[in-house]
C-alpha cells in the first residue's frame, strides 16, 4: 500500500529540514521516493500541519524488575487511575508507574514510538524483556548495566587488558539483548552490600581496590573500541548530593575525552551554596558540557506532585529513603550483580529544595548551546511521568508561561535562580533534534528519527498551536513502521514494535572462563542466563532489529 | 549450557517445580518418561516423573475434540456473569494469556496459592522491605534467622546450594555460617553444619510467633521493655539474637509464608521488615521470602506488569481492581458470586480445582484424574517438559528459561486460553 502525506510542513533535523512543506510517501512500512505512476491508496492532506518524526525517550524506566517492584509497592497509584478496556485496548492502570499496556498506550498518544530503559541488569535482563515486550506500540531497547557485577570489577581489580574486558562487555550486550550499557554508581552498589554508605569518584571500593573513575575509564573506552554507537550511559557517584558538581565535572573532565552520556544531569548539578547549603550548578555543568564535544547528557527534570524513585542506586537511594513519601521503600541486592532501591516522593513546589530542582533542570536545558547533545527526559518516573513531556516541552518553548511557573514556586529558589534572565526558547526545529534525531543519531539508530527515504515509517503530526503543551499532547496521526496508529490523539490500531540491539564482535573464548565461574558462584548456569531471540519472538508480538557497530574511526 | 549429552539426556534443566529454580538437573526421557538422574529433590522428582496420562479433550468425562472442547468452554465463559479463573499454575506466557481472558470476560483472577503470596504482598505494600536474592546468599550470608519455618521441607535444597555451598566470591569459610531458627525445630539435617553440629533453636509455637518477634523489633529499634520473657523465650536470649544481627556483616531473615497458618501473619512480616530497616542503619540484612511453589511469583510478577496489581484481580467493571479479601477463590465460591471457574494447572496433576457446584474447565496438566468431573477437560503440557517458557524464583528476581525435553504435543495453557479467545462465541 502506498500512502501519501502531503503539504505537511516537515521539521526533519538529520537532512536540515527546518518548516519546508514537503510530501511524504510510505510504502511497506518505510518512506520511499516519490513513485512513478504507482496508484496511491491513500492521501492525507497536511495543510497547517507539523511534521515529525516519531519522538524517542532516551532514558525511560518502563520495564525491567524495578518498575515492577515499584508498581508492587504503588497499589493507591493504580487504584486512582484505572484504565478500563475496550474493544481495541487492553485494561491497565497507574499514572506515575502504569502497567504495560498503559505505557504503550500513553507514549504513542504523545507521538513518541521509541523507548528506551535504562537500567537492565543482566541477570534480570530476562524480566525487562517480558515485561518491555507486553507494552504495546512502540519500539524498545535497554542498556545493560555494568560497573557493579563482581565479575566485571574482579577484571578490573586483576587489572585485566583492555581487549579481555572489551569482550567480556560484548558479550554481556549479546546475552541481555541489549542496545548499550550504562553504568550507575560506578563501583557503589557493590560497595553498599559491603555496608559501605558512600563511594567518591577517586576513592578504591571495598574488596576490589578499583575507583569509580577507573571503571567509567574502562568501560567508555571498552564501547569505543567495540564501536558500539552509544557512547557509556552514565549515572553519576553521588547523585543528588548537595555539592555533586564538583564529582560531575571532574567526571566530564576525567573521560580523556571518550564519548560519554550523562544521565539526568540535574540530579548532579548541585551546589553547597548559600543559607540551605543547596544551590544550583547548572551554569558550571552546561559550561563543562559546552566545552567537551564528547559529552551528551539528559535532563532528568523534575516536575511538582507525586511520583516513585526507581532505581539501581540502592547506596543513594537508602541515603535518601528518609524523604519517601508515602513513607515506604523497597530496596534488593542482586545477584552479586547490581541492586534495586524504590522510594516514593513527591516534589513540592513550595519546598526550597525541589523548587530550585525545578530550575535547575530547565537552567541546563537552556544553557546548553546545543540541542543534538542535550536530551528531553524527565527519568520517568524519578523527575516526574512521562506523562508530563508536553508540559516540559511548554516550559522550553514559551519563556512567558516559564516566568509564570516560576513566580509559583518558593520564592526562595526563583530569587537563587537565574532563570528568568534566560530569554531562550526552543524553536520546533531544536525541539525536533533533542526529541528525535539527536536521539537517533547518539543510539545508533540509523533508520529511525528522520523522515529521508529508507527510514523507517514512524511518523507524528501535530496541528499547530500557541499553546505548545497541547500540541504535543494530542497528535493528529501518528504512524508506526508505516501504520496509521493513533488519529486525533486516540489510538485506533495496536501494533508490536520492535527491540534494538548490537551485537558487536568479541572472542567467543571467554565464554569457558565465565562458564566456570557461574557454575562455582552462581545459581544460574551460563547457558540459561543467555537470553535467546527465541525467547523475544513469541505469539507475534517480539521482533529483533540488530544495528551495526560502526566501523572504526569511521565517520 | 542446555543441552543434550548423549540421545534421551538433558543436561542443566532448570526447574519450574521448586522455588529456587535449580537449573542443575539432569534428565533421561525415554518414551516420553522422564526421569531425574542428578539434582532431584523429594518436591521436584515427582513432579518431573509424573506419567503422561490420557492426553483426550473431555466433556463431561467423555473423550471430544479439542475444537468442542474449547467451543464448549467459551460457551460457558460467555454465559457467565462473573467468572473466575483460578489455580493459574503455569508459565510467564501462561498468565499472560489467563490476562487477556480475563480482561476479555470481566473475570476474576487469582492463583491456588495466593492467601501464601499475599501475606508478602500486604507486608511490602504497607511498609516496603529490604530483601536479597539466592546468589547473594550463597556468597554473602554470614547469620541466617530463619522464622517459623521448615524450609527443608518445601525447598529441599536450599541448605545444600545457598548456605553449604563449597566456594563462595570473598573467601568465606561456609562452614563458620550461623544458623539460627526461631520458632519451629527444623524436621531434617539440612541445617545442620558440615560437621554435623545442629542450628541454634529458640522455639516457640507457631501462634506465639508475632508477640515473639514483636519482642524482638522492639529491641532491634531500641525500645525498652519490663517483660523478663515471652513465649517461654528470655528476654536474654533475645537481646543475644539481636546482638548477632547487628554484628553479622551480611545477616539473612528469612520465612515461608505458605507454612503461616495464622491470622494476619502479614504483620509479622511487616516486623521482620522493620527489624531489618533497624539493621540496616549500622549493618546490612535482608529478608528473604522462601516459597513459590506452582508457579506463585510468576503470577504475581505478570499480573503485576500488565495490570498493576498482584493477584488477586477482578476485570469486572471493565478495568482490572485488587482486592486481596474479596476476590479470594475460595470466598467467591462460596458465596457463590462467581458462576463458571477456569482452573488452570499445568505443573502437577494432583492440584485439581476446589470442589464446586458451578460449571468448571480444566486446563490441567495430562493425566490428572477428577474426583468432581469437570463440565470440560482440556489436558495441557508442563512449562519445562512439554514447551519452553518461563518461571520466577521464590526471591522475586529472577526468572529462569524453561526448556521442552520431549515431543509429547501437548499444547501450552497459553496456547489453548489464545485459541479460546480467538474462537470465542
Amino acid at each position: 500500500m502506498l500512502i501519501k502525506l502531503t503539504g505537511g510542513t516537515v521539521y526533519d533535523p538529520m537532512h536540515g529540514i527546518n518548516g519546508e512543506v514537503r510530501d511524504i510517501y510510505i510504502q511497506d512500512g518505510r518512506i520511499t521516493d516519490p513513485p512513478n505512476d504507482m496508484p496511491i491508496h491513500q492521501v492525507y492532506s497536511l495543510n497547517n500541519k507539523i511534521v515529525m518524526a516519531g519522538a524517542i525517550d532516551i532514558h525511560s524506566h518502563i520495564g525491567g524488575g524495578n518498575v515492577n517492584i515499584a508498581r508492587t509497592l504503588l497499589p493507591e497509584d493504580h487504584w486512582a487511575n484505572p484504565l478500563p478496556h475496550t474493544e481495541l485496548l487492553r485494561a491497565g492502570s497507574g499514572h506515575i508507574i502504569p502497567s504495560t499496556f498503559a505505557t504503550g498506550y500513553r507514549y504513542a498518544e504523545m507521538g513518541y514510538t521509541a523507548v528506551f530503559e535504562p537500567a537492565v541488569l543482566p541477570m534480570n535482563a530476562r524480566q525487562a524483556h517480558m515485561e518491555m515486550g507486553d507494552i504495546p506500540l512502540i519500539d524498545k531497547g535497554g542498556y545493560a548495566l555494568l560497573g557493579n557485577d563482581d565479575y566485571g570489577l574482579r577484571m578490573l581489580a586483576a587489572n585485566k587488558d583492555q581487549k579481555a574486558f572489551n569482550d567480556y562487555v560484548a558479550w554481556i550486550l549479546r546475552a541481555s539483548q541489549c542496545l548499550g550499557i550504562k553504568v550507575v554508581n560506578p563501583g557503589g552498589i557493590n560497595a553498599f552490600k559491603f555496608n559501605q554508605r558512600r563511594l567518591h569518584l577517586d576513592e578504591p571500593g571495598p574488596y576490589y581496590g578499583v575507583t569509580p573513575r577507573q571503571i567509567l575509564l574502562r568501560l567508555a573506552r571498552a564501547l569505543h573500541e567495540l564501536d558500539v554507537p552509544h557512547p557509556l550511559h552514565v549515572h553519576g557517584c553521588n547523585l543528588g548530593v548537595p555539592g555533586n558538581l564538583e564529582t560531575t565535572l571532574s567526571t566530564i573532565e576525567g573521560i580523556a575525552g571518550l564519548p560519554m552520556h550523562l544521565a539526568h544531569i540535574q540530579f548532579h548539578s548541585y551546589g553547597a551554596e548559600g543559607d540551605r547549603k543547596f544551590s544550583s550548578g547548572a551554569a558550571q555543568i552546561a559550561e563543562a558540557v559546552n566545552r567537551n564535544p564528547n559529552i551528551t547528557v539528559d535532563v532528568g527534570q523534575i516536575l511538582f506532585g507525586q511520583t516513585v524513585t526507581v532505581s539501581s542506586d540502592s547506596m543513594q537511594q537508602y541515603a535518601n529513603h528518609l524523604h519517601a513519601y508515602p513513607k515506604k521503600w523497597a530496596f534488593v541486592d542482586i545477584e552479586c550483580d547490581a541492586g534495586c532501591g524504590i522510594v516514593p516522593f513527591k516534589y513540592l513546589d513550595k519546598n526550597f529544595v525541589n523548587a530550585l530542582q525545578w530550575t535547575i533542570g530547565l537552567e541546563i536545558f537552556l544553557l546548553v548551546d546545543d540541542p543534538w547533545r542535550v536530551f528531553l527526559t524527565t527519568d520517568h518516573p524519578n523527575g516526574a511521568p512521562f506523562v508530563s513531556y508536553p508540559h516540559l516541552i511548554r516550559l522550553l518553548m514559551d519563556r512567558s508561561f516559564r516566568n509564570d511557573m516560576l513566580a509559583t514556586i518558593h520564592p526562595d529558589a526563583a530569587r537563587a535562580s537565574t532563570l528568568g534572565a534566560i530569554t531562550r526558547e526552543y524553536s520546533l526545529y531544536e525541539i525536533a533534534v533533542m526529541t528525535r534525531a539527536g536521539a537517533a543519531k547518539l543510539l545508533g539508530l540509523s533508520d529511525r528519527g528522520h523522515l529521508g527515504i529508507g527510514a523507517a515509517a514512524d511518523i507524528t503530526v501535530y496541528t499547530k498551536q500557541e499553546d505548545k503543551e497541547k500540541m504535543f499532547s494530542k497528535p493528529d496521526y501518528v504512524f508506526k513502521d508505516g501504520e496509521l496508529i493513533v488519529r486525533n490523539g486516540e489510538i485506533i490500531k495496536v501494533t508490536w514494535g520492535t527491540t534494538h540491539v548490537v551485537r558487536p564482535e568479541f572472542d567467543n573464548s571467554i565464554e569457558k572462563e565465565l562458564s566456570n565461574y557461574f557454575d562455582r558462584y552462581l545459581p544460574m548456569k551460563l547457558g540459561n542466563f543467555k537470553i535467546h531471540d527465541e525467547e523475544m519472538i513469541y505469539f507475534g508480538q517480539g521482533h529483533i532489529q540488530v544495528h551495526p557497530c560502526r566501523e572504526r574511526n569511521s565517520s | 549450557m542446555f543441552y543434550h549429552t548423549q540421545t534421551g539426556i538433558w543436561e542443566e534443566v532448570p526447574n519450574p517445580f521448586c522455588g529456587i529454580a535449580a537449573d542443575d538437573l539432569k534428565v533421561k526421557v525415554e518414551d516420553n518418561r522422564l526421569t531425574i538422574i542428578e539434582n532431584g529433590c523429594p518436591v521436584t522428582q515427582p513432579a518431573f516423573e509424573q506419567a503422561i496420562g490420557d492426553s483426550t479433550p473431555q466433556i463431561q468425562g467423555k473423550a471430544t475434540r479439542l475444537e468442542t472442547a474449547i467451543a464448549r468452554a467459551n460457551k460457558l465463559l460467555s454465559h457467565s456473569r462473573l467468572p473466575l479463573i483460578s489455580g493459574l499454575a503455569t508459565d510467564v506466557e501462561g498468565v499472560r494469556a489467563a490476562l487477556a481472558l480475563a480482561d476479555y470476560y470481566g473475570a476474576v483472577i487469582d492463583h491456588m496459592d495466593s492467601k501464601a503470596t499475599l501475606r508478602n504482598m500486604l507486608a511490602l505494600q504497607t511498609g516496603g522491605w529490604i530483601t536479597t536474592t539466592l546468589g547473594e546468599v550463597r556468597n554473602r550470608v554470614d547469620l541466617l534467622l530463619v522464622v517459623g519455618s521448615d524450609i527443608e521441607s518445601c525447598l529441599p535444597r536450599f541448605f545444600e546450594r545457598y548456605i553449604w555451598n563449597s566456594e563462595t566470591l570473598f573467601g568465606q569459610d561456609t562452614a563458620q555460617r550461623k544458623i539460627i531458627y526461631l520458632g519451629q525445630s527444623p524436621s531434617g539435617q539440612a541445617a545442620c553444619r558440615p560437621d554435623g553440629r545442629a542450628p541454634l533453636i529458640l522455639s516457640c509455637k507457631q501462634e506465639e510467633l508475632p508477640e515473639v518477634v514483636a519482642v524482638l523489633r522492639a529491641q532491634a529499634v531500641g525500645h525498652p521493655l519490663q517483660a523478663e520473657s515471652v513465649a517461654g523465650i528470655t528476654m536474654e536470649k533475645l537481646a543475644t539474637l539481636v546482638n548477632r544481627l547487628k554484628q553479622a556483616q551480611y545477616g539473612v531473615i528469612t520465612w515461608a509464608a505458605e507454612q503461616w497458618n495464622f491470622p494476619h501473619a502479614e504483620l509479622t512480616i511487616q516486623m521482620l521488615g522493620e527489624i531489618i530497616m533497624a539493621l540496616n542503619k549500622t549493618t546490612r540484612c535482608s529478608g528473604l521470602p522462601l516459597g513459590g511453589r506452582n508457579g506463585q511469583v510468576t503470577a504475581n510478577q505478570v499480573c503485576t506488569w500488565q495490570t498493576g496489581y498482584p493477584i488477586p484481580i477482578s476485570f469486572a467493571r471493565g478495568y482490572p481492581d485488587y482486592d486481596p479479601y474479596h476476590y479470594n477463590t475460595k470466598r467467591l465460591l462460596e458465596s457463590g458470586e462467581a458462576d463458571a471457574l477456569i482452573w488452570i494447572s499445568a505443573l502437577d496433576q494432583n492440584d485439581r480445582p476446589p470442589i464446586t457446584s458451578i460449571p468448571t474447565v480444566v486446563l490441567g496438566r495430562a493425566g490428572m484424574n477428577f474426583t468432581q468431573v469437570p463440565e470440560v477437560f482440556i489436558p495441557i503440557g508442563t512449562p519445562g517438559i512439554d514447551h519452553g517458557g518461563h518461571a520466577y524464583r521464590t526471591d522475586n528476581v529472577i526468572a529462569v528459561p524453561l526448556h521442552k525435553l520431549r515431543e509429547s504435543r501437548l499444547p501450552s495453557a497459553a496456547e489453548i486460553l489464545y485459541a479460546m479467545l480467538e474462537y470465542r462465541c
